[in-house]
């Protein structure tokens, strides 16, 4: 089962092994799940969470606890590129909405869903990213852009559109 | 401008503030080594009078005095544990993270200090998942600088202090910046609150005995002891004193974080930033975060920005995350988009929290459609009154405190909304 672990990805996972006492493994389960999240560009499988489980020697059903908690881990398929505006109130302020508004239409899909070459999923975003005195923004694959507007959107998404 | 910016943001427009040469080069770790070369003076005791006197409250939210905090550590063998509270998630806050991002060693010779005063051997500096790529990078390599200068580890500088240092890094929930959310976070777990007592002074990580600070607090510790408990408390007020980081997002001009004394009048903090954005009319503040109150215009601009003021116009400090809001904004779009973000992150765990943000939302949603019901607003009162006070942690306070303070203040325009099938009084 260890198989489905690329080298880099168990790397990771011990790099996150080591900072915890002994016994306390379970305390790595977060960090393994971002690390097989992005090996596998994006989405958790029944068959990673079950790797990662096996890896860290932890009852499976805490690995699935974790990943269906925390909003960061997709357990559905999603694509490869991940799109998340933020639509809290400070950057609701400041027009946040005519943003994703524009970004469904030009994506052809609802928020929460991702377009159907998989190239991108337009996350459902409640949270607020921590970056609201550069309202609006949004974060693209990990990355804050901040201050945007609609053409600033478009160049982002175009960029990622044309990119594999 | 001189009130800028004067303790934790100091270097923050340094180039390369972020790494150890500079830090260094503007005495960094020098209240560290200090500590660590004179034991027998610099002991405990004496960082925990020092930070009791400087007044230094708690910024994560709650307040709490960091001194008494830290006081309540039992004094035995037991592992110890420093945590540090970087899940900033609170909409409106932002400043945490231009501490990891520009200045991260001074949280890292703070948690060192906090550790050594608590009697700690191990620290974990939880950030939050977003902050993956922008930040965590940053504080994770000023640890690993300052374990390469000797500062961390075991026997550091052969003072026979030991202190292990590790980020972590939280994957998306509001929930886990809640500090016994977060130690269940850090045990790999969901992030549920956990009841207290017993607090994590005497039950904390693992069970151990630990301190949980906000990153803000504790990125305040170095300058605290270099300079002295009454240099940082003769900023700010008597019963505020020090700075503090406003966000101050929203309708402003120049929305940014501004490290501030305590105690400056609203209108002194508005200028500073900028004024209201295109010399529109303030309508009000959210004053601390998307938790705190609603204040009208009217009465916040009687305010000074400390505890004491804001408590006294029924909302509080908070994060100290303005968000400021302009006239012909909709205060019913606006609260149900507060509601939503409580119904999304209610951790589930009691049903007060878990039932009643799903029936607030709910009820604002049907408003703002038109198809409010005249029972609607006293429906709102009652169940934001069931969750306050019903829950495990604050979290439930906190998503019925903007409830009932946007239709205490701004009840008219929820009354014709209801009766206007869905039409704002802002949209003219
Ligand atoms: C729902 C909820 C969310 C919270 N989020 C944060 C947060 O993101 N960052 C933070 O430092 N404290 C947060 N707190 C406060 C912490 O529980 C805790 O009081 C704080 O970390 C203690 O540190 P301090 O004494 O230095 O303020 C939150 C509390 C609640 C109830
Ligand atoms: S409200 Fe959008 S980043 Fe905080």
């Amino acid at each position: 089962m260890n198989e489905l672990l690329t080298p880099e990805t168990k790397k990771e996972m011990d790099h996150w092994l080591n900072k915890f006492p002994k016994g306390k493994q379970r305390s790595a389960i977060i960090g393994s799940l971002h690390a097989v999240q992005h090996q596998n560009e994006g989405f958790l499988t029944s068959e990673l969470m079950d790797a990662v489980a096996n890896y860290l020697d932890v009852p499976k059903i805490q690995v699935y606890e974790v990943a269906t908690f925390y909003s960061m881990f997709q357990t559905k398929p999603a694509g490869k590129h991940e799109i998340s505006v933020c639509t809290n109130i400070s950057c609701m302020l400041r027009g946040s909405d005519a943003i994703l508004n524009h970004i469904e239409h030009k994506l052809g899909i609802n928020v929460g869903e991702s377009t159907s070459d998989g190239k991108i999923f337009l996350k459902e975003e409640e949270e607020c990213l921590a970056a609201c005195t550069g309202a609006p923004m949004m974060m693209v694959d990990h990355v804050y852009i901040e201050n945007i507007d609609i053409k600033k959107v478009d160049e982002v998404i175009d960029k990622l559109t044309s990119k594999s | 401008m001189s009130k800028l910016n004067q303790v934790i943001y100091s270097n923050i427009n340094d180039s390369n503030s972020w790494t150890i040469d500079e830090y260094l080069k503007q005495g960094g770790y020098s209240v560290w080594k200090d500590i660590l070369a004179d034991q027998e003076n610099k002991n405990s005791n004496w960082i925990i009078e020092e930070v009791k006197k400087s007044g230094l409250r708690g910024r994560g939210g709650a307040g709490f005095p960091t001194g008494l905090k830290w006081s309540f550590m039992p004094n035995n063998d037991d592992q110890k544990y420093i945590v540090c509270n970087s899940d900033e998630s609170e909409p409106g806050t932002c400043h945490d993270r231009d501490i990891l991002k520009y200045n991260p060693h001074v949280l890292v010779e703070g948690m060192a200090i906090a550790a050594y005063a608590i009697g700690a051997t191990v620290g974990y500096n939880y950030v939050r998942g977003e902050f993956m790529l922008e930040c965590y990078p940053r504080i994770e390599a000023a640890v690993k600088e300052a374990y390469e200068a000797g500062l961390l580890g075991g026997n550091i500088l052969e003072s026979g202090v030991d202190f292990d240092l590790y980020n972590f890094l939280g994957a998306g929930a509001y929930i886990c910046g809640e500090e016994t959310g977060l130690l269940e976070s850090l045990e790999g777990k969901q992030g549920k609150p956990r009841f207290k007592p017993p607090f994590p002074a005497n039950f904390g990580l693992y069970g151990k005995p630990t301190t949980v600070n906000n990153t803000q607090t504790l990125a305040s510790i170095p300058k605290i002891i270099e300079n002295g408990s009454k240099w940082y408390s003769d900023f700010g007020t008597e019963k505020s004193p020090g700075t503090l980081i406003f966000s101050i997002s929203g309708h402003i001009n120049n929305p940014g974080n501004y490290e501030l004394p305590l105690g400056l009048t609203f209108n002194e903090v508005i200028e500073i930033a900028g004024g209201i954005l295109d010399e529109r009319k303030l309508k009000a503040v959210i004053p601390g975060g998307s938790s705190t109150k609603v204040l009208p215009a009217k009465i916040i601009e009687n305010c000074t920005m400390d505890y004491e003021s804001l408590q006294s116009a029924d909302s509080a400090l908070g994060t100290g995350a303005m968000i400021i809001i302009a006239e012909d904004t909709c205060m019913v779009e606006l609260l149900k988009r507060i509601s939503r973000f409580y119904f999304a992150e209610s951790c589930g765990q009691c049903t007060p929290c878990r039932e009643g943000t799903g029936w607030l939302y709910r009820i604002l949603d049907r408003i703002t459609n038109g198809q409010g019901l005249s029972g609607d607003l006293s429906l709102l009162e009652d169940v934001a009154g069931r969750i306050e006070g019903n829950t495990i942690c604050a979290f439930g306070d906190a998503s019925a405190w903007p409830v009932q303070s946007f239709l205490k203040h701004y009840h008219h325009e929820f009354k014709y909304m209801i009766e206007n099938k869905g039409k704002s009084v802002a949209a003219g």
